[in-house]
């Protein structure tokens, strides 16, 4: 004796949040009951495991017919098959569009290729997530991914108007979109310490300044594609440290700017050759696809490694970079001032984005609270001594 | 040229991928209609084509008008090979050739294909122009208005209520057996689908001539169904309720009904049969016995009423039973039926005119009345009938039919015949059971079939009654509000003379008239009846195991069971009902359904406390009379577990009725032994034997006898059957009784469960078991799946059983939970109703059993059987009952069984229905309900009926999820044809929504499943009830302009 066969189907389609997100999750049925019959509520409906299974294996299969439609979402608003009110149509598609940050961080920068698809029983297992719901989630980067690679207009309108997805959900699609496009490195252990809202807002900084659309709105991956034309242009910048004069002069302003106001005045002085090389080098390379995926590795360890080694306060590198950038205004010789702002408005949000979350010396590193801790304390040296902390 | 059909291709959506090469397709659409087809352009490489076609115009006949449906195909284009279907939609342009319907159909329809499925959209546009021709109406019967909904729809009121009308075609079934034909499933299944299309038309329209013939211009009730006899052929048929209606102007509530109709009397043109007759009952006020003419009020866009002089050559003269119910009602038994004697409260009115033999049947597919039409209620009455499908002898067309007809006078070579025959004899078998009942109508009347091979079951069931006759000629009365509430209680038959046994009592209410103690309805609770408490959904289910076996050996095993199913059930019912402390019950269906090895039954009904009826007695476990200790003390446990079960039902159903002292109501029949135990609650009551006297003091204390192997089945389902969740309530009728205050939240759903059996040793016990446990889960699914709608009630719960193979029971249900507010009116409304009860405890004495017993025998010899040999397996199967030391009550529930074998010819009467497909916009919601109104909001429209026939198939089960994945797919596909459908009519809801075919066939190592879904109901426009404070209508709801979600 066995049930061979058991639907329900509702005129408006019954759906249950906490089952889908059961769903979403990648629960088997039989874990999905397991979880349900435990939570709360349960009782009182005297459900038995029977009931709760019928139950859950209906909203899987309405899932499992409704998944088709949230792949287009657009389609999910005008198609007849299920009558869902709108909230609820919102509800299906944003929960089934929003991510895990730790899964994400996994794949970020990565190409969206199988090959990586191959790879995610490995993030898997790394982050306790499903297989299922990794996939799921690598698939809506993917699909994302395609759709807007085509369209004209602003990434993040386009993800908005082709998924209906929240700003907020829309923004960060267009960074993931951003990331696999230009293949930028986040995985290296020095970036570890970031999260992906860190990545999500440099690379919303990036789309907004340094992107074709930046300039003009309506050319193709207009805000997946970094203008090249500027990206040739801050080659010039590189006479900001070729010349000596100009790196001098520089340095003075600086210097004179920041002389009393800073507790790390004299590392400061030491190194700003040295930081500003990083910076203008950093721009100078951006022509070449490869530094281009370095670009925040060599953020980290061109500038914000030498200051955190020299205990610089974030409101001290605050201090710094808006100096730094102002001075060069000051300096006669120097021509290249748009460019100068475009390049190091977007420096600046980047590095005050990713510079550890440290007032003083004495609080701890909440960036760096992260299972590989050992390796923080290695590659900062100094801070590790701030581990008693943590 | 009657008519011009126009059609418009506008766009496609969503469209699926058919080149490969390009993730493109090529579309272009074909317009059908008749033998006529126009093709749009090809939209090359687009999956949302913008054809924007011209009108594409078919000057038709408007008989072909309403048999047709318009068909539209999309294709994909291919240069080389032949072109590629997407799919088909299917519009039945009938609610276009109503006046008052709809004037335009537009909008999406989902492009369905049997074998992948819906497969995107495509917007139509289809108007039609009706020449103003006089003649228009002689073949068809365009503007005849058709209605599922089983009461007089809202919007409207009844200036007449003609009578019954049946019909049914007959057709070979393009493909019977799917799994053998595998090579062209595709055309095989849209053969069928356009042919049940062409013939539900054909039906709709043969049914409209006998409305118009009739004087009327609409029919209420309109029950439409499938025979799928395999090899036989293919059956629809279908009856319903002839009226007029007139529409109520826009702002008017239910009062018009009580309004006396004064127009004046009618046109001078209806048929002959009509004027002649006048129905005369002894009991109603000299008023009525004039012979008045019946008054007709047609509304002003319906057509005349048409002259006698229609052809009707295609008609068979026994399905035409097309006199008006007005004549019927006086009518005792006609020439061949003579063999009972007629009412004696009704005087007999010969009919003169019609040179046909006719047989009329006062029969009403109606099952909620104005007030005061239902004068008295006698019972329930049905009939059965097992039929042999000859499927050896298989005559060619037009042969003579080979088969021997019983006493049928009405004789033609055309194949219909057989099964106008079959169905006219069922006919009369209930005519005579009301009559027997003392009654002259049957109302809340339905027809079933369940097949199984070349057996099939003829059912027919109704509720025997006495109707105001004044209604059937003016439309509406004020009746003295006096009997009101519990007129419809009191006997209708003869006190001195009953046909059964029924403990009898003065009227609870009024205290003048008789009323039996527990009734049994087909019908819903009549508005103005006065209840106690809140009714609740009883089942009885039974399984019986039979031997498989062939032809007329099958159909006589299968005869000789079903009237201990029948006595069964009933018996279950009668348990369960007492074991609410309930005393009526309303909306009784009873299904049995075969198949090869097991037979199948499944009464549903809502029990109610009817404050007119006597307080049900207890019921009393009796154990073997040794002294058996272990046995006494386990006597006493079952009887204290149901002591207790009554007591908490008493209180989750609020039923208290006030014990007034019976000196106070002046009990007809006092009980002295028995009064000082009366008032004691009944759960006091305690394992002492004294104690337990006291529960069922009162009255008929219903006795079950432990030792009889089936009273422990009884007693198990009783206790088995676990009371729905706290917050839910459940019936089958159209309403909850004792829940007023609807919200206007609302889910209408269809659940369907197929079970295996695997065990192949299966005794009746173990299957009851199953079969019982797998209602009940299925029940309490629906709860918890419901929870969120809590407090809520399940309406209209529709459960429909079947063994779509040797192993396999199928249930299905369809439902409406309906959401509702806590509100203290709801305790008033109850209060007041009790304070109307007096309580006469009356005691029923065991030995009336016997009594009870035999008469029942009477009753069953005294239906007609017609082979002798049948006659004497009757009179043992009523040995066997006697056997039973059970008590029935009230038994109204009859039974007649007959076996035929006839052979059957074939005849090609084309027909159609309206196929699939519907449209809407992303914005419109449609509502869909099994109830005839939706709360909280007015019905300002009634667009047409839907009436759709899907078949899906699949050769990779696996990949569509199974089962299960398939079935889900297919019922959300239907409901979004059914959807679009209404929405393209202009419509935003369904009501009196049923699904009355569900035939699921699997072949999993095949990797196969073939589904046939057949679904109905009215397009309505409803707007919300916001501005008016509340809208009474026939059913009782008076709803607050609540917006609830949908």
């Amino acid at each position: 004796m066995a049930v061979e066969l058991d639907v329900f189907v509702g005129n408006t389609t019954i759906m249950d949040e906490e089952v889908y997100q059961l769903w979403l999750d990648g629960y088997t049925v039989n874990d999905a009951v397991k979880v349900r019959m435990v939570s709360e509520g349960m009782e009182e409906y005297e459900a038995s495991a029977e009931v709760v299974m019928s139950d859950t294996m209906d909203q899987y299969r309405t899932f499992q017919m409704c998944e088709r439609l949230l792949h287009n979402p657009t389609k999910l608003a005008n198609q007849l098959l299920f009558q869902i009110p709108p909230h609820r149509q919102a509800m299906l598609i944003e929960r089934y569009y929003t991510f895990d940050d730790v899964f994400v961080r996994e794949v970020l920068g990565k190409k969206l290729s199988k090959g990586t698809k191959k790879d995610l029983d490995d993030v898997s297992s790394k982050t306790g997530i499903t297989l299922k719901s990794c996939r799921r989630q690598f698939d809506n980067f993917k699909r994302v991914f395609k759709v807007v690679e085509e369209l004209k207009g602003p990434l993040v309108e386009n993800i908005r108007q082709n998924f209906i997805l929240s700003d907020k959900l829309a923004r960060d699609y267009a960074a993931i979109v951003f990331f696999a496009n230009n293949r930028f490195e986040t995985g290296k252990r020095k970036l570890q310490y970031l999260t992906f809202q860190d990545f999500a807002f440099c690379a919303g900084q990036l789309i907004k300044n340094w992107t074709v659309g930046a300039v003009d709105n309506m050319v193709e991956d207009m805000d997946v594609d970094l203008d090249k034309e500027f990206l040739q242009d801050l080659k010039e910048l590189k006479i900001l440290i070729t010349d000596k004069d100009l790196l001098d002069q520089h340095k003075s302003l600086v210097c004179t700017a920041l002389r009393g106001k800073t507790k790390v005045y004299t590392e400061m002085e030491t190194n700003f050759k040295n930081l500003s090389r990083g910076l203008v080098n950093i721009a100078a390379k951006l022509t070449n696809t490869k530094d281009v995926r370095d670009f925040f590795i060599d953020l980290v360890e061109k500038f914000i490694e030498p200051c955190r080694s020299d205990r610089w306060a974030s409101a001290d590198m605050r201090l710094y970079l808006t100096h730094y950038t102002n001075s060069a205004h000051l300096l006669d010789t120097f021509k290249y001032q748009v460019v100068w702002d475009r390049y190091m408005g977007v420096i600046k949000s980047c590095i005050f984005k990713m510079y550890p979350q440290m007032s003083t010396f004495s609080t701890p590193l909440s960036g760096i609270i992260d299972q590989r801790f050992v390796h923080v304390k290695r590659d900062f040296g100094p801070l590790g001594r701030l581990s008693i902390f943590l | 040229m009657p008519g011009k059909l126009k059609a418009k291709i506008v766009a496609g959506r969503h469209l699926p991928v058919m080149d490969r090469a390009s993730d493109l397709t090529d579309a272009f659409v074909e317009v059908k209609f008749g033998n006529t087809t126009f093709k749009t352009d090809v939209y090359p490489k687009c999956l949302n084509p913008q054809w924007n076609s011209e009108w594409f115009k078919f000057e038709v006949d408007d008989e072909d008008l309403q048999d047709e449906p318009l068909q539209i195909t999309v294709l994909d284009h291919d240069t080389y090979s032949a072109n590629d279907a997407i799919g088909k939609v299917y519009i039945d342009i009938d609610p276009l050739l109503c006046s008052e319907a709809a004037s335009v159909i537009s909008g999406w329809f989902p492009i369905y294909d049997t074998i992948h499925g819906i497969r995107g959209e495509i917007n139509v546009l289809v108007k039609v122009d009706l020449f103003n021709d006089l003649n228009r109406f002689r073949q068809s019967s365009c503007g005849v208005k058709f209605f599922c909904t089983t009461s007089i729809p809202l919007c409207y009121r009844a200036a007449m209520v003609h009578g019954f009308v049946e019909e049914l075609v007959v057709n070979e079934d393009p493909e019977y057996q799917w799994i053998d034909r595998i090579r062209t499933p595709r055309a095989s299944n849209e053969a069928r689908q356009r042919l049940i299309s062409l013939m539900s038309g054909e039906l709709q329209r043969k049914i409209g001539l006998k409305v118009l013939e009739m004087g009327g211009n609409a029919v209420v009730g309109y029950l439409q169904c499938f025979d799928l006899e395999g090899e036989s052929g293919i059956v629809v048929r279908a009856i319903g309720t002839a009226c007029t209606l007139d529409k109520l102007s826009a702002g008017a509530n239910a009062n018009a009904y009580t309004h006396p109709n004064t127009a004046p009397a009618s046109n001078a043109c209806n048929s002959p049969s009509k004027d002649s007759k006048e129905p005369v009952f002894s009991e109603d006020p000299p008023t009525a016995l004039g012979p008045l003419t019946p008054l007709r009020v047609l509304p002003s866009s319906s057509p005349p009423p048409f002259s006698s002089s229609k052809p009707c050559s295609r008609q068979s003269s026994s399905s035409d039973t097309d006199l008006s119910l007005t004549p019927k009602m006086g009518m005792g038994s006609g020439g061949s039926v003579g063999k009972e004697a007629g009412p004696l409260k009704m005087l007999l009115r010969q009919q003169t005119q019609t040179a046909l033999e006719q047989r009329e049947f006062p029969f009403f597919t109606l099952t909620c009345f104005p007030p005061g039409f239902l004068v008295h209620v006698g019972g329930v009455v049905s009939a059965r009938s097992v039929k042999l499908l000859d499927r050896i002898h298989n005559p060619a067309l037009g042969n003579p039919r080979p088969y021997k007809l019983l006493d049928w006078n009405s004789v033609t070579a055309d194949e219909p015949e057989t099964r106008d025959a079959w169905w006219e004899e069922i006919r009369q078998e209930i005519k005579s059971h009301a009559k027997a009942l003392g009654c002259h109508a049957v109302v809340g009347y339905s027809e079933s079939t369940s097949i199984c091979e070349e057996v099939c079951i003829l059912s027919a069931a109704g509720t025997a009654a006495i109707l105001n006759p004044r209604y059937m000629r003016e439309g509406c009365l004020d009746i003295g509000s006096g009997d009101h509430s519990c007129g419809f209680c009191h006997i209708p038959y003869d006190e001195l003379n009953m046909p059964f046994p029924a403990q009898l009592t003065y009227c609870y209410q009024c205290r003048r008239q008789k009323v039996p103690d527990v009734l049994f309805t087909t019908i819903d609770l009549p508005t103005e009846a006065a209840v106690s408490g809140k009714g609740c959904l009883i089942q009885a289910r039974l399984c019986r195991l039979k031997k498989k076996a062939q032809g007329e050996v099958n159909a006589t095993s299968i005869s000789n069971l079903l009237p201990f199913m029948e006595y069964e059930l009933h018996t279950q019912l009668m348990n369960k009902l007492k074991l609410r402390s309930m005393n009526a019950l309303f909306g009784l269906r009873i299904q049995i359904s075969i198949g090869e090895n097991m037979l199948l039954g499944l009464a549903s009904a809502t029990g109610v406390y009817l404050s007119a009826l006597p307080t049900p007695g207890g019921i009393q476990i009796a154990g073997k009379a040794s002294g058996d200790l272990s046995n006494e003390q386990h006597v006493l446990s079952i009887q204290k577990r149901i002591n207790d079960a009554m007591a908490k039902n008493k209180e989750m159903y609020h039923i208290n009725p006030p014990e007034l002292s019976e000196e106070a109501a002046g009990s007809p029949i006092p009980e002295p032994k028995q009064r000082s135990r009366l008032f004691r609650s009944q759960s006091e009551s305690s394992d002492e034997l004294s104690e337990l006297d006291l529960s069922h003091g009162k009255k008929d204390a219903f006795v079950l006898e432990i030792d009889d192997t089936d009273a422990v089945e009884d007693i198990h389902s009783l206790l088995t059957d676990a009371p729905p969740p706290a917050g839910f309530y459940s019936c089958n009728t159209e309403v909850m009784p004792g829940v007023y205050n609807w919200t206007s939240g609302l889910q209408m759903f269809t659940s369907v469960r197929v079970l295996r059996l695997s065990n192949a040793n299966l005794t009746n016990q173990s299957l009851n078991k199953i079969f019982t446990d797998m209602c009940e889960n299925l029940l309490k699914s629906l709860y918890f799946k419901l929870r969120s709608m809590i407090p809520c009630c399940l309406c209209h719960v529709n459960f429909t059983v079947a063994v779509p193979e040797d192993e396999l029971i199928q249930v299905a249900v369809t439902a409406v939970a309906m959401s509702f507010d806590k509100e203290p009116i709801l305790e008033k409304l109850g209060d007041r109703a009790n304070e109307d009860q007096l309580q006469f405890p009356m005691e029923l004495c065991a030995e009336s059993a016997s009594v009870a017993i035999s008469n029942l025998t009477a009753k069953f010899t005294a239906t007609s059987v017609d082979y002798g040999s049948f006659a004497d397996r009757c009179s043992t199967w009523l040995e066997l009952i006697r056997l039973k030391a059970h008590t029935i009550r009230r038994g109204s529930v009859k039974t007649s069984r007959r076996t035929q074998s006839l052979g059957r010819s074939r005849s090609l009467r084309s027909t159609r229905s309206s196929g699939g497909g519907g449209g809407g916009t992303a914005v419109t919601v449609v509502k869909m309900t099994p109830l005839s109104f939706l709360p909280g909001t007015r019905l300002i429209k009634y667009l047409g009926i839907i009436n759709m026939f899907f078949i899906r198939e699949t050769t990779s089960l696996r990949e569509e999820g199974g089962v299960s994945g398939f079935l889900h797919t297919f019922i959300a596909e239907v409901f979004a044809m059914v959807r679009a459908h209404v929405a393209a009519l202009g419509g935003n809801a369904v009501v009196s929504y049923s699904m009355k075919e569900c035939v699921f066939m699997e072949n999993p190592n095949k990797n196969q499943a073939q589904c046939l879904i057949n679904v109905s109901g009215d397009a309505v426009v409803f707007v919300r009830d916001t501005d008016q404070e509340a809208t009474p209508t026939l059913i009782h709801t008076s709803c607050g302009g609540t917006d609830g979600p949908t």
